[in-house]
């Protein structure tokens, strides 16, 4: 054979350029509407901002003001703009998360929130809270190990003699989610009062406590886990079909499960150590990727990823302004849309 | 080539094989037959170094199994198993595109090739499905699945085949068809095959030897003609069997007789 038949023959084939350029179409795509969210969305608010300066200044990446006043500057940076980033980190966490878990559990329903691995990173959260209060490293360090261990405690509860089935894997995460609900409930009785209410909401899936210091950090997890997963997705999708066949046809897979428990638990903890529990968006975000772009991880991880960044945020920018000056946990508004989702393809499996 | 030499496999605290003794030649079939519970499937996964074997050995091409990548196992030895876990919409293409995973250069985000494609195509055509290649796998019959199975396990081009009860969802078309398309690589590719079978006849047919297999020990092992004879067949199935010569393949053909039944005559 000669060499340029060999490079043809070696070369990706044609259905796989098709792939591919559907990947780079859509993630181009979802990525102009992520900046397009970003940008937008931090106009909107309590406090309106002149849009043509907003802007200006925006794109000067606040090296000019614009004709912005010192407040209205303020609340663009300083206030705005790293919630909404803070969003689009939660939301592209939550999502990649969710979509590794459901591939790695062959299961559709699979979700950070419903599995319990949100309370496990969440109890983490406020154990570092309660004991080591004045670090603030310990909390996404607590909150990444809390998640380990329910997804450890999940996984091996799902796993009966015939393998996890859908069904039970549903029913293990209803027992590790409140078997963590009451010792998160007994761990609020040892704060004090006052800081409580802040807390309940902060449970339910809060961004309006943005720390600037774990901003970084969540922004990289977020990164860095969707380019993990993402490299792992040819395996994942032989897992989606079944861990036996996977192995038989070559996959690693214990590897590759440890790589997804890890990546994922910190996705995982690193969101809720930055804003709680926001659920379904695990849920909804990949479910519509697959939907709509198939159920090829090779596209759907990183279309998941941004789809969920842009999701949390349109979320969170309803959850400030509807009840306007008073404000939702986005959680709240993530479950109205995500639970009516999650009968739906209940009802479906 | 794929032996065995002395396997003993425990599995869930019971000794599940003890002292098997194979080699899978090149060009060769060889089924596995005997009664549920005998260890056929144990067996079979423990050849594809799914269970360990807690003691004996395992050479694939003279190399101990256990040193050998999983990716590199891969690329000699295929599984075609009972029935697909389908909790995702795949369609048959991609499914079957599957079995080139343990080729590719970049096994994690890498892309399929030209060659994987062609690969896939002509497997497709040989069972029979390309026209479904489109297709959602959810959407096949039983039938049509167990075909995309044998599809990918085909495009992985292994030389070792190892089927687990492949004709089980299969009509008596189709039985026949698969058992062929195996014989086929067996004869054209220089390839051989283990086939775990409830299916006596179908072994008879196809096989080169049978190994046959009782509380996880081999009873007998050989051409068909030697280990399907009415003693050995009614010591190991506690039934009555008649055996008599195929009407067209000549070879021996396997009747169980139960009592209800021969009263009745």
């Amino acid at each position: 054979m000669s060499s340029t038949a060999s490079d043809i023959v070696a070369s990706p084939s044609r259905q796989s350029r098709v792939t591919l350029r559907k990947t780079l179409v859509s993630c181009a795509l979802l990525t102009a509407a992520l900046l397009l969210a970003i940008v937008f969305m931090s106009l909107i608010g309590s406090e309106p901002l002149p849009a043509g300066a907003s802007l200006c200044a925006l794109i000067s990446f606040g090296t000019t003001t614009c004709g912005l006043s010192r407040d209205q500057f303020d609340i663009l940076f300083q206030i705005r703009l790293p919630r909404i980033l803070l969003a689009a980190a939660v939301g592209g966490s939550l999502a990649t998360a969710g979509a590794g878990y459901q591939s790695l559990l062959r299961n559709p329903l699979a979700e950070p929130y419903l599995l319990g691995i949100s309370n496990g990173a969440a109890l983490g959260t406020m154990i570092a809270l309660v004991f080591f209060g004045a670090s603030e490293w310990m909390r996404p360090l607590l909150a990444f190990t809390g998640a380990l261990a329910a997804t450890l405690a999940v996984y091996r509860l799902a796993r009966g003699r015939a393998g996890a089935t859908p069904e039970r894997l549903i029913l293990a995460g209803v027992i590790v989610t409140t078997f963590l609900s009451s010792v998160i409930v007994f761990v609020t009785t040892l704060m004090d009062a006052t800081r409580i209410r802040s807390f309940t909401f902060w449970l339910l899936g809060d961004l309006s406590g943005t720390s600037k210091s774990l901003l970084p950090v969540a922004i990289t997890i977020a990164i860095a886990g969707t380019l993990v997963l993402t490299l792992n997705a040819r395996s994942l999708n032989l897992l989606m079909l079944g861990e036996r066949d996977a192995f038989d046809l070559g996959v690693e897979v214990g590897r590759v499960r440890v790589v997804v428990f890890l990546v994922a638990s910190l996705l995982v903890g690193s969101s809720v150590a930055a804003s709680g529990s926001v659920g379904y968006v695990g849920l909804v975000v990949p479910h519509l990727a697959r939907l709509s772009l198939g159920s090829d991880n090779r596209i759907s991880i990183p279309a998941a990823a941004l789809g969920g960044a842009l999701f949390v945020i349109v979320a969170d920018t309803l959850a400030r302004t509807i009840i306007a000056p008073r404000e939702l946990p986005v959680g709240a508004i993530t479950a109205l849309i995500g639970a009516p989702l999650f009968i739906y393809l209940l009802r479906r499996a | 080539m794929l032996e065995a030499r002395d396997l003993n496999v425990s599995y869930d605290h019971r000794t599940a094989v003890e002292n098997v003794t194979l080699t899978l030649a090149a060009g060769e079939i060889t089924a596995i037959i005997g009664p549920n519970g005998a260890g056929k499937s144990t067996l079979l996964r423990t050849l594809n170094g799914q269970l360990r074997p807690s003691s004996g050995a395992i050479l694939l091409d003279g190399q101990p199994l256990e040193r050998l990548n999983r990716r590199s196992i891969s690329r000699r030895i295929a599984v075609v198993a009972q029935e697909a876990e389908l909790r995702f919409p795949v369609t048959v293409l991609e499914f079957v595109l599957g079995g080139r995973f343990a080729w590719a250069t970049n096994a994690g985000w890498g892309w399929e090739t030209e060659r994987d494609v062609q690969v896939a195509q002509a497997v497709l055509q040989e069972t029979e499905l390309s026209e479904l290649s489109a297709r959602l796998m959810n959407e096949l019959s039983g039938g049509e699945r167990q075909r995309a199975l044998m599809a990918r396990a085909l495009a992985t081009e292994a030389p070792i085949l190892l089927l687990d009860e492949p004709t089980a969802n299969l009509d008596l078309s189709h039985q026949a068809t698969l058992l062929a398309l195996v014989r086929a690589r067996c004869d054209q590719h220089r390839a051989s095959a283990l086939v775990v079978t409830h299916d006596i006849n179908l072994a008879a047919q196809f096989a080169d030897n049978i190994l046959l297999m009782k509380d996880g020990k081999t009873v007998h092992s050989g051409s068909p003609e030697e280990v399907l004879k009415p003693q050995i067949l009614r010591d190991v199935f506690e039934v009555e069997v008649l055996v008599d010569a195929h009407p067209v393949t000549g070879g021996p053909r396997v009747t169980p007789i139960h009592d209800t039944y021969r009263r009745s005559i």
